[in-house]
């Protein structure tokens, strides 16, 4: 087990190196420098901030060096667009927004999918199964950034109940709606398969011989097929996690949430270098955690794959 | 005794007979069909207006009788931007799907075929691009290719327009070519990188069919690899690939709908569905049918297909019983 879970974090700096790699050229092919600004600065002024940024040396001198100081020092290096501020700042006051964001969603996406999907299979084909895949289904199609403004309308600004601006961790109600739009979409997929996951479960002949012995329908339920059930599930949370910690990205647009995602979009217009290695580095190691934390569950959830590995 | 020859159906004639039980899917495919066929020969007709043409006169019109879906800030027909816009999602969705599918399914089935040590060489190599963190990649990459594309777009209207002065022909021209050349480039790419999970289905499935006693036949026959893995092993997987094909669509379509909306992807004035929702989410509260039809297109394609998927994986996959 452990040895399999350093395997996956050594693989996992892997990613984050072809990340860095990958990041670097992105941001050499920009069609625009760092030094755009509705006046145009002196070519000397050009110059020295250059060598100061050590923009002017070789491209493998460049390309080394942050990487060298984030190994290092833990240090993102100073921001361009927000003069000299240092990007562990600008990272430590937006991160928690956002990975509360993140968090919340996941975990509200848990909460509505999983029960849903159960009572979906054991009331397969009634009314109530037809009502919450119908209400998944929309779920799955209309997009946050639909939903986002609309609530935020109705909700927020007409009917006064919650403010469409500000974030208060201490206060839900600045962080509800965000939190409520952004797991939509992956409760309704969460509810899809849980119940195809628990119905396949429930078709198995143990479950026959249960019954048979006279096992009650929700002992069955939950002590028999959960647990299997919930696997097609639990490989969906890592890819889940993902798409929620870059979902935030629109949610942030939508509501004007104070995190990650409103730097990350400034400093890729603006090709301030070192804000965008951080967020994508950063957003890189979140994705995968992530998906070890699935393969993990799977692992608790299906003694046979760990057999395998 | 009277004898009684039961025909045999085909597999595919019986999925076709569990597919036309399910009347979600029938319903979704005959709605997608309507949307599809809308979308791609309205625009040939003289029943829609230019889709940039700007009216100020009659801007921020309600639907009526001639402006059925109404009218935004400019003036601008919103039933005719509804069936432009639709044209370039559907396209770039299922150009960007086609992209994805095809390298998965080489990838995946090459991976499955081969040997343990090249096997997991490959799925290694696809673990490894699944912790990237996609959006944030292809933002990156949006910009990077957004001059290039407008330059090139710009390059091919004067190549198409070099005989001509007219400026409704020159219009015409761009607003077919512009969205297409800005955004194809960009859509390849997100294809060429969301290929991971067909990979591994396609991959599972050909490992399970190489197994089979069929295989060994054919490879005690003497054929050659290529033709076991693509005559004899990969037609047999043709299900999941194109249950998967279905539901990849509009998970590709509402991405492009998250790029607009970022601001990333076409450039005004072209529209896509995306672009549509972006902009009537900006005036939901003074004019909410720039919203409502183009959300309402585009959420019922999105159902549509999601549908047309669930049936086709209800009616093709092989364990679901004969009833």
């Amino acid at each position: 087990m452990i040895g399999k879970l350093i395997n996956r974090l050594l693989q996992g700096i892997v990613v984050l190196f072809v990340l860095y790699t990958l990041t670097f050229f992105l941001i050499r092919a920009l069609p625009y420098g760092p030094f755009q600004t509705e006046k145009a600065i002196p070519a000397h002024v050009i110059e020295k901030l250059k060598t100061q940024l050590g923009l002017d040396q070789p491209l493998h001198v460049q390309y080394i060096r942050p990487l060298k100081n984030i190994l290092l020092e833990g240090n993102l290096g100073v921001s361009t667009r927000l003069e000299g501020r240092p990007v562990n700042e600008i990272m430590a006051q937006a991160f928690p927004v956002s990975i509360h964001l993140g968090i919340m969603s996941m975990i509200l996406a848990i909460l509505i999918g999983l029960p849903a999907g159960v009572i979906s299979a054991y009331k397969k084909n009634s009314m109530i199964d037809y009502l919450l895949m119908a209400t998944a289904m929309i779920g799955l199609c209309l997009p946050s950034f639909v939903i986002g403004p609309i609530l935020a309308e109705y909700l927020g600004r007409s009917k006064q109940m919650f403010p469409v601006m500000g974030w208060d961790v201490r206060q839900v109600s600045t962080w509800g709606l965000p939190v409520f739009t952004l797991s939509l979409g992956y409760a309704a997929y969460l509810a899809r398969l849980t119940r195809s996951g628990v119905l396949d479960v429930l078709s198995q002949d143990f479950v026959r011989t249960a019954r048979a012995k006279g096992v009650s329908t929700v002992k069955i339920l939950v002590k028999h097929c959960l647990r299997g059930g919930l696997i097609p599930s639990a490989a969906y949370i890592g890819p889940a996690f993902a798409g929620i910690i870059s979902g935030s990205l629109v949610i942030e647009a939508v509501f004007q949430v104070p995190g990650l995602g409103r730097h990350f979009i400034k400093a890729i217009e603006t090709n301030d270098a070192n804000v965008i290695f951080g967020i994508v580095l950063l957003y890189g190691a979140l994705v995968t955690l992530g998906n070890i934390a699935s393969d993990f569950l799977i692992a608790w959830l299906n003694p046979r794959s760990r057999a395998q590995s | 005794m009277s004898l009684v020859i039961q025909k045999g159906t085909s597999l595919r004639a019986d999925a076709m007979q569990r597919l036309k039980k399910n009347h979600a899917a029938v319903l979704g495919m005959y709605l997608l069909l309507l949307i599809v066929l809308a979308a791609v020969i309205l625009p040939f007709t003289p029943l829609l207006a230019d889709p940039n043409a700007q009216d100020l006169l009659v801007k921020n019109t309600q639907p009526n009788q001639q402006y059925w879906f109404g009218t935004d800030h400019l003036g601008r027909d919103i039933f005719s931007r509804v069936f432009y816009g639709g044209r370039i999602s559907i396209a770039v969705a299922v150009l960007t799907t086609l992209v994805a599918v095809s390298i998965g399914v080489i990838y995946g089935a090459v991976a499955g075929y081969a040997s343990n040590k090249v096997d997991a060489l490959m799925m290694r190599c696809v673990d490894i691009l699944y912790g990237m963190p996609f959006l944030v990649v292809v933002i990156l990459l949006g910009k990077v290719l957004e001059n290039m594309t407008a330059a090139w777009a710009a390059d091919l209207v004067d190549l198409f327009t070099a005989d001509t002065d007219s400026d409704d022909k020159i219009n015409a021209v761009r607003t077919a070519i512009e969205p297409l050349v800005t955004m194809v480039p960009l859509f390849l790419a997100i294809g060429a990188l969301s290929w991971l999970t067909i990979s591994r289905i396609v991959r599972a499935q050909v490992q399970s069919i190489k197994k089979l006693e069929y295989i060994e036949a054919a490879r005690s026959l003497g054929l050659s690899h290529f033709t076991i893995l693509f005559r004899h092993i990969l037609p047999n997987c043709i299900g999941p690939i194109i249950v998967y094909t279905t539901l990849t669509i509009p998970g590709v379509m509402l991405f492009e709908a998250v790029l607009s909306f970022l601001g990333l992807g076409l450039k005004p004035p072209n529209s896509s569905w995306g672009v549509l929702i972006k902009e009537g989410a900006d005036m939901m509260l003074t004019n909410p049918w720039l919203l409502f039809f183009p959300s309402l297109f585009f959420s019922l394609t999105l159902l549509s297909l999601n549908f047309l998927g669930d049936g086709l994986r209800d009616a093709l996959d092989p364990k679901s019983s004969k009833d």
